[in-house]
């Protein structure tokens, strides 16, 4: 196959890119435009066999069948088997994984070109290795939070801004030594910075924000992705990478603002929550905290609850205590409703699957449209980690990044109460009004803990 | 000869600063509810980093590279196929709301 059939291949495979990209953008054409874009890297894949080594059968051709074989019988179960709670720790260890693969790409051409790499292209295999490792790394921690196989709160090392400047500072620094002389011992030294910089960079993350985290990964790794389509002289390469890194970069804008938090808040919010606590303590206006106690007798002598489950109830792993709750208010002759908003969970039916899972009755959980008009007759509203989707800032505040979303009406509830981790000192995006409310109570801590102690209490009663 | 490597390094870059603008105007508007699914497809869309995974297996000569180059293929084809198949069955959960579905059912059963 030429260099030209080849090229206009590959082309028609980025159009597919695109394709796949503009159908995911829309709820009618999302399932189509995946399709599209998995025929696309099929096309991609199968060409390059007929192209690589002139025509002729791949050097090492069956060594390279046999680990796309293997690679597909681990992606396909993985992604078969793995629950609907699980997807976007999955989708972090896919990507990475790419990230991963783009370094090794780089290290393996690196080395192939030797002397006769030019200034370019070593320039361009340094980005890819540091970024590709900063995301491979970097997408486990994210993955080992998600999977609680770690801690999901910010982990906040000693002297952790100063460790982590120190290891960039090191990164680009051996980054630099790369290029000025060259060699495979410094690349490797550089690679194995990155992969440090990556965990560093990922652990004070709170395990709410790391959704934005990945997508900013996903996006690295597309960058990646074009910058050794660059090396390999790949147009193709080159398309895909970028496209993933420029939607990416948008995406990840966009889940930020959906989240109501700046990027630069996410990344490195626990620091300046750290540094800014006492100023915030100063700052900070009465809010009603109760104790558990408090809590179950509001709720014990309700008529009507609807408890509004949020992320938090996902990262707590609360839904079969939850549904506990809800079991014994029934039993006690509590109307109990779930009122489910469509982005809570940042999964689209994130909190039906979880809810499901804890066997709650599926009448019980009520869409947005259906709920919203009950809220007035509602006693008590209980809001299991969620905020945004109930801040009356996306009605009343014209210019906030939520502005305009649609919320769940729980500020017309007789009560409010929420279970929350913390106030979110350092928090930068919107504050929620309806926290500092009269008829709002805070009870603080983990999710499943606080419903435990709720339910316990409610016992007692 | 140096003219031909410019021209060729020029329309790299072309094709660079193109895909950036086409990729910031396809997403520019996306419902919530469709960001993790849109993160995840182009999450497997980078996975044709197989491809360039392939090549450089292909030129492979020593044993560090051919273990490395090796490595990459496992790594990029579980993104990519692994990342196909889970955005997929993401979106299988957008089959709409039980009474969307009804309706659609419905008007199905008129066109038959």
């Amino acid at each position: 196959m030429s260099r030209d059939m080849y090229d206009l291949i590959g082309l028609i495979a980025g159009i597919c890119f695109i394709l796949a990209l503009k159908g995911l953008s829309s709820p009618k054409s999302a399932r189509r435009g995946n399709l599209i874009g998995a025929l696309g890297a099929t096309i991609a894949t199968i060409i390059v066999f007929f192209y690589a080594n002139d025509g002729k059968a791949l050097n090492n051709q069956p060594l390279i069948l046999g680990a796309i074989a293997f690679g597909v019988l681990v992606g396909v179960p993985a992604a078969r088997k793995v629950q609907m709670t699980q997807m976007p720790q999955l989708v972090a260890l896919f990507n990475g994984v790419g990230g991963g693969a783009a370094a090794l790409v780089a290290i393996v051409e690196y080395l192939k070109l030797g002397e006769g790499a030019t200034a370019a292209q070593v320039v361009a295999t340094v980005f890819t290795v540091i970024v590709g490792s900063v995301s491979f790394s970097g997408s486990i921690v994210t993955f080992l939070k998600l999977q609680e196989l770690m801690t999901t709160r910010p982990v906040i090392l000693p002297f952790g801004r100063q460790l982590i400047a120190l290891s960039a500072i090191s990164v680009l620094a051996t980054g630099g030594w790369v290029i000025a002389s060259g060699g495979t011992s410094p690349l490797l030294i550089n690679a194995l910075l990155s992969l440090v910089f990556g965990i560093l960079f990922v652990l004070p993350v709170g395990g709410a924000d790391v959704p934005i985290v990945i997508s900013l990964l996903n996006a690295f790794t597309g960058l990646t992705v074009a910058a050794s389509g660059y090396v390999l002289e790949n147009t193709m390469l080159i398309i895909a990478g970028t496209l993933v890194g420029a939607s990416g970069t948008i995406l990840t804008r966009l889940m930020a603002q959906a989240m109501g938090r700046s990027l630069f808040g996410t990344l490195f919010g626990a620091f300046t929550a750290k540094a800014s606590a006492g100023s915030d303590a100063a700052e900070a206006r009465p809010v009603k905290s109760g104790s558990p106690d408090d809590v179950a007798i509001l709720l014990n002598y309700a008529q009507r609850v609807v408890i509004v489950p949020g992320f938090g109830l996902a990262v707590a792993q609360a839904q079969h205590t939850v549904r506990e709750l809800a079991d014994l208010l029934s039993s006690k002759g509590v109307d109990v409703a779930y009122g489910i908003h469509p982005v809570a969970g940042r999964m689209p039916g994130h909190m039906n699957v979880l809810l499901a899972e804890a066997n709650v009755p599926y009448e019980q959980l009520v869409e947005m449209e259906e709920i919203n008009p009950t809220f007035p007759q509602t006693d008590v509203v209980l809001v299991v980690g969620a905020n945004d989707v109930v801040n009356p800032a996306a009605k009343t505040t014209p210019g906030c990044p939520i502005y305009g979303m649609p919320i769940l009406d729980v500020d017309k509830a007789g009560n409010v109460i929420f279970l929350k981790r913390s106030m979110r000192p350092g928090f930068a995006g919107i504050e929620n009004e309806l926290l500092y409310d009269a008829k709002t109570t805070l009870l603080f801590g983990d999710a499943k803990d606080s419903l435990t102690k709720v339910v316990s209490a409610l016992k007692a009663l | 000869m140096s003219t031909e490597i410019m021209s060729t390094e020029l329309a790299l870059l072309a094709i660079f600063l193109l895909s950036i603008f086409v990729g910031f105007e396809v997403v520019s508007k996306v419902s919530t509810t469709l960001h993790t699914p849109l993160m995840s497809g182009a999450n497997a869309i980078h996975g044709v980093i197989l491809v360039g995974a392939i090549i450089v297996a292909d030129h492979s000569k020593t044993t560090l590279e051919l273990t490395l180059s090796t490595i990459a293929i496992v790594l990029a084809t579980i993104n990519m196929v692994g990342g196909f198949v889970v955005t997929d069955r993401m979106l299988q959960m957008f089959k709409g709301k039980p009474k969307e579905k009804k309706q659609s059912d419905e008007a199905g059963g008129q066109n038959k």
